[in-house]
């Protein structure tokens, strides 16, 4: 059986036709091409997936794409601005905390939802709350640094406005 | 090339060419390539741990409507015994093929059997799960101890065992025999006033890349092939191939998409042969993509080792005597590295007696496959740790007897050669400065440090750098980029140039349009890839040079380089012309400039590093905190520092990993009962605290810049470093990896009722 949903994806509305066991994964990936969501696990374990649904940080393959119907999605390909970077992805990039990169987006976009958050973590509460996202390459060292440099630029912007 | 003390690039920082594209998910990794009308393939795969195929019916699985084909090892070329192997090297290419696709016997759970290719991935498992394969199940060993015995289950009948003159009578799961002597061991242990004698395990633990194997084939009907895959080395895909399906390497070409880690597990083959094969049998372009449960049973991991070990020494701390025996699983298939944990135990020390026995045993595993530094962690965990024992039992502070015994410029390794400039001392004294060193402990707390040593390796590389019109350059390698090389290549590139680095775009190029480098592993890449690029360089400024001359029209020799441009005089004044002046004349003297080099590195420095480890046991639980981390390594020069610092962290997550929670666990009947991330437990955020580095920097004689290779020392020295804290923070020396929770606490209690 096919489900009809209505979504937005980055703000973008799309129409779309989806099985009933395919994952928001599967949807993004297969129907629409957004493979910046990476499948590490299948099984939530890994955070490779990570996406915001209406604001909340999920892993897309344990979500339904069937249940996102009326629902807001945002992906790492949402993230940059058009000429901009997210200060978060600027951070990483000058901190180096990727390695391989397979990990990358599902971890920014998990960021991204503790700064929502929480706009001044410590140390501890990133890592607390970067648990969910596997990385092999780097021990995390880096990542938690452009994460906290990033906050605190964040902080700043805001101040300043 | 004179080595310089400053240097424009060398040494900075600057944003890797391809992060932009990875930060905003464009970047495209294996799963993520797809082709229009592609079929989707899937591998059956063994149920029980060793059995014997009597049938395989794919009838039903044939009948349902969207599957396009099915293999079974039936559709793999035999591959004729002289061609199994070449120059000598590994892999054997017909237990390559028989591990791809299961002929006799399958070894292990997760041995693959069949494969489907259907319109859909969901319709490839249906079909899969209707194909009736009768097994005849054999009693199956996974121990490496076990499999050792006269009596054990053999898993290749015919397997006698290597290296022992006379060869044995009767075959074993003993795949070979390796001896490593250096002086003699009977007359030093004769002379040392102490001897210490330990047994140690540690498990076989998976690479842990969080991208699952996957691929993308295609074959044209005249016999053209296309990959497109993410792995260690796309020449190294196209070889194995070719190989495996006996075509000519000349019909397959590559294209290398981004790896989401490999760690050495992406040094070898598993889809791709098959995805060609079912490519060809329906012609159309076919993709396949592991699970995550498929990437723990059917790949990887390090090998498990048993090791007995030995050391004496006299009462002033100096070792005169070694000795171990080492036995590591290959599994399913032979080709564990033990001999480089042979070579690699004592290769810090300078002990004139030194006698390592390896074995390769098969156990009904996946086939170990390359884990950085491979075979070299589970070694020096044991002489780490017995070296930690000695300090403890002389009362010596551990770096200082370290420092004692420490190889350095001339010391013979124990496998043979003498070492060149080293900077092993070095990072003793490093760890004897660094602040952690002298941190307070407070009760349940304990340090541990121990050292690590690995070859490092050159090899076959190329490079070539394309001029662009207006004096930017395209520089082409042929190696896939897993940690930052792309950033690492462009800096040298730049150095040389006097370009700027933004100037200078990296290409890793597809098999069809570069030449030919080896894998990327061994830790080479910087080194012998980067002499490749800086040859490539120098090729540049030597063309731009005879092209200067014809522009002022004076001889070469009256023209300088430097600062990034060329300089002469005419009619007594001083001239000067940048590389893009000369590339935007390049049509008046010759065509584009391109320079290139192809070249065999030789000479890469040995890696030497020293870690510190903090650590916090609760003494109810059992349960390790890791407090406080330092990596200290030789890296000869760091090229992009905050990667090399990444290595070194990178590597050490990995290490405590391996110390403290990784392994696999089997029932009865040989099945994996973790093959999943959520018990299969790799360290997260939570788990680690910030990780140190200290970059010390001896240089490599043989490297321009002074590089050495970095990226394997970093997961040798964290197994012991961990367990001599954890030893020292509770009085219990234990000599079992992982140090889990109930297995310290079964120490700290058999210690209590013993003490």
């Amino acid at each position: 059986m096919k489900h009809h949903i209505s979504v937005l994806i980055n703000e973008q509305k799309h129409e779309l036709l989806c099985n009933s066991a395919e994952t928001l994964l599967d949807m993004l990936r297969n129907q629409l091409r957004l493979t910046g969501s990476k499948e590490g696990c299948a099984s939530g374990d890994c955070g490779a997936c990570s996406v915001l649904l209406d604001k909340r940080l999920v892993c897309a393959c344990l979500v339904l794409a069937a249940e996102t119907d009326g629902k807001q999605v945002e992906t790492i390909e949402g993230m940059a601005g058009a000429d901009k970077l997210h200060p978060l992805q600027q951070k990483f990039l000058e901190h180096a905390a990727l390695q391989c990169g397979i990990c990358t987006p599902g971890i920014l976009i998990a960021a991204k939802a503790l700064l929502a958050r929480n706009p001044n973590p410590t140390a501890t509460e990133v890592r607390y709350w970067l648990a969910g996202n596997l990385c092999r390459c780097t021990g995390y060292d880096k990542i938690i640094q452009a994460v906290l440099e990033a906050a605190a630029e964040m902080a700043s912007v805001q101040e300043q406005a | 090339m004179n080595r310089k003390q400053t240097y424009q690039w060398v040494g900075s920082r600057p944003i890797r060419p391809d992060g932009i594209d990875k930060v905003t998910g464009k970047a495209e990794f294996a799963a993520d390539f797809s082709l229009p009308g592609m079929l989707h393939g899937v591998i059956l795969r063994s149920p029980v741990a060793h059995a014997r195929i009597l049938r395989i019916d794919t009838a039903l699985a044939t009948a349902l409507p969207g599957v396009k084909a099915i293999i079974t090892a039936a559709d793999m070329p035999v591959i004729p015994e002289q061609d199994a192997v070449v120059n000598q090297q590994p892999p054997d290419f017909r237990e390559l093929s028989d591990n791809l696709m299961a002929r006799d016997k399958v070894l292990y759970e997760g041995h693959a059997v069949a494969a489907v290719a259907a319109t859909s991935r969901e319709l490839a498992l249906q079909a899969a799960q209707l194909i009736q394969v009768e097994y005849e199940v054999l009693p199956h060993v996974i121990d490496v101890r076990l499999a050792m015995e006269p009596d054990a289950p053999l898993l290749n009948e015919q397997l006698i065992t290597k290296g022992i003159d006379p060869a044995p009578e009767y075959p074993s799961n003993i795949a070979s025999r390796h001896e490593q002597v250096l002086g003699d061991v009977t007359a030093g242990f004769a002379e040392a006033e102490i001897i210490l004698e330990r047994e140690f395990t540690t498990q076989p633990v998976h690479q842990g890349y969080i991208e699952p194997h996957a691929c993308t084939a295609r074959i044209n009907v005249d016999g053209e092939a296309q990959i497109w895959c993410s792995s260690q080395g796309h020449y190294m895909v196209r070889a194995y191939c070719a190989r495996l399906l006996r075509m000519d390497i000349s019909r397959i070409r590559v294209t290398p998409l981004e790896i989401g880690g490999g760690f050495g597990g992406k040094t070898t083959v598993y889809l791709e042969p098959i995805a060609l094969l079912l490519a060809a049998k329906t012609g159309k372009p076919v993709t396949m993509k592991m699970s995550r449960q498929e990437v723990f049973t059917s790949t990887g991991p390090a090998s498990g080792s048993y090791i007995a070990m030995k050391i004496g020494a006299r009462k002033d701390g100096s070792i005169i005597a070694a000795e171990a025996i080492l036995c590591y699983q290959a599994g399913a298939y032979p080709g564990s590295p033990v001999k480089l944990g042979c070579m690699t135990a004592f290769a810090p020390y300078r002990i004139p007696n030194v006698r390592m026995i390896g074995y390769d045993v098969l156990v009904n595993r996946p086939k170990s496959a390359a884990y950085r530094a491979p075979g070299a962690p589970m070694a020096a965990f044991a002489a780490e740790s017995l070296i930690d024992l000695l300090a403890q039992e002389l009362q010596l502070d551990p770096v200082a007897l370290r420092l004692l015994n420490a190889a350095e410029e001339g010391t013979q390794a124990p496998y043979g050669p003498r070492f060149k400039q080293i900077g092993y001392r070095q990072t003793l004294e490093a760890a004897l400065q660094h602040p952690h060193y002298s941190a307070p402990l407070a009760a349940n707390q304990g340090r541990g440090i121990a050292s690590g040593f690995w070859f490092n390796i050159g090899g076959q590389s190329s490079a070539a750098i394309h001029l662009n019109e207006d004096g930017t350059a395209i520089l082409v390698t042929g190696n896939p980029d897993i940690g930052g090389s792309r950033a690492s290549m462009a800096i040298m590139a730049a150095e040389v140039l006097g370009m700027d680095y933004r100037d200078i775009s990296p290409v890793i190029a597809d098999t069809s349009s570069g030449a030919y480098s080896d894998l990327t592993g061994g830790s080479r890449v910087t080194f012998a890839v980067g002499l490749a690029v800086i040859t490539a360089a120098e090729d540049v400024i030597q063309q731009l040079k005879a092209r200067a001359a014809l522009l002022w029209d004076v001889p070469e020799t009256q023209i300088s380089w430097e600062s990034g441009s060329f300089h002469t005089e005419l009619q007594g004044k001083p001239q000067r012309m940048s590389i893009a002046d000369i590339a935007a004349k390049s049509a008046q003297t010759g065509g584009p400039v391109s320079g290139k080099a192809t070249i065999n590195a030789q000479g890469a420095g040995p890696g030497f590093g020293t870690h510190l480890c903090d650590v916090e046991v609760d003494p109810e639980t059992g349960q390790v905190k890791i407090l406080r981390y330092t990596a200290i390594q030789d890296v000869g020069k760091a090229i992009h520092p905050a990667y090399v610092e990444g290595q070194l962290q990178g590597g050490a997550a990995q290490g405590i990993g391996w110390a403290l929670n990784e392994e696999y666990l089997y029932d009865e009947s040989g099945k994996l009962l973790n093959p999943g991330f959520l018990d299969y437990r790799m360290p997260v955020a939570s788990d680690l605290p910030a990780i140190d580095t200290v970059l010390v920097e001896v240089p490599n004689p043989a490297h321009p810049f002074g590089v050495r290779g970095v990226g394997e020392v970093p997961i040798i020295a964290p197994l012991a470093a961990v367990a001599n804290a954890v030893a020292r923070a509770t009085g219990v020396r234990l000599t079992d990896l992982p140090l889990s929770p109930p297995r310290i606490l079964a120490a700290i209690e058999a210690a209590k009722r013993s003490g």
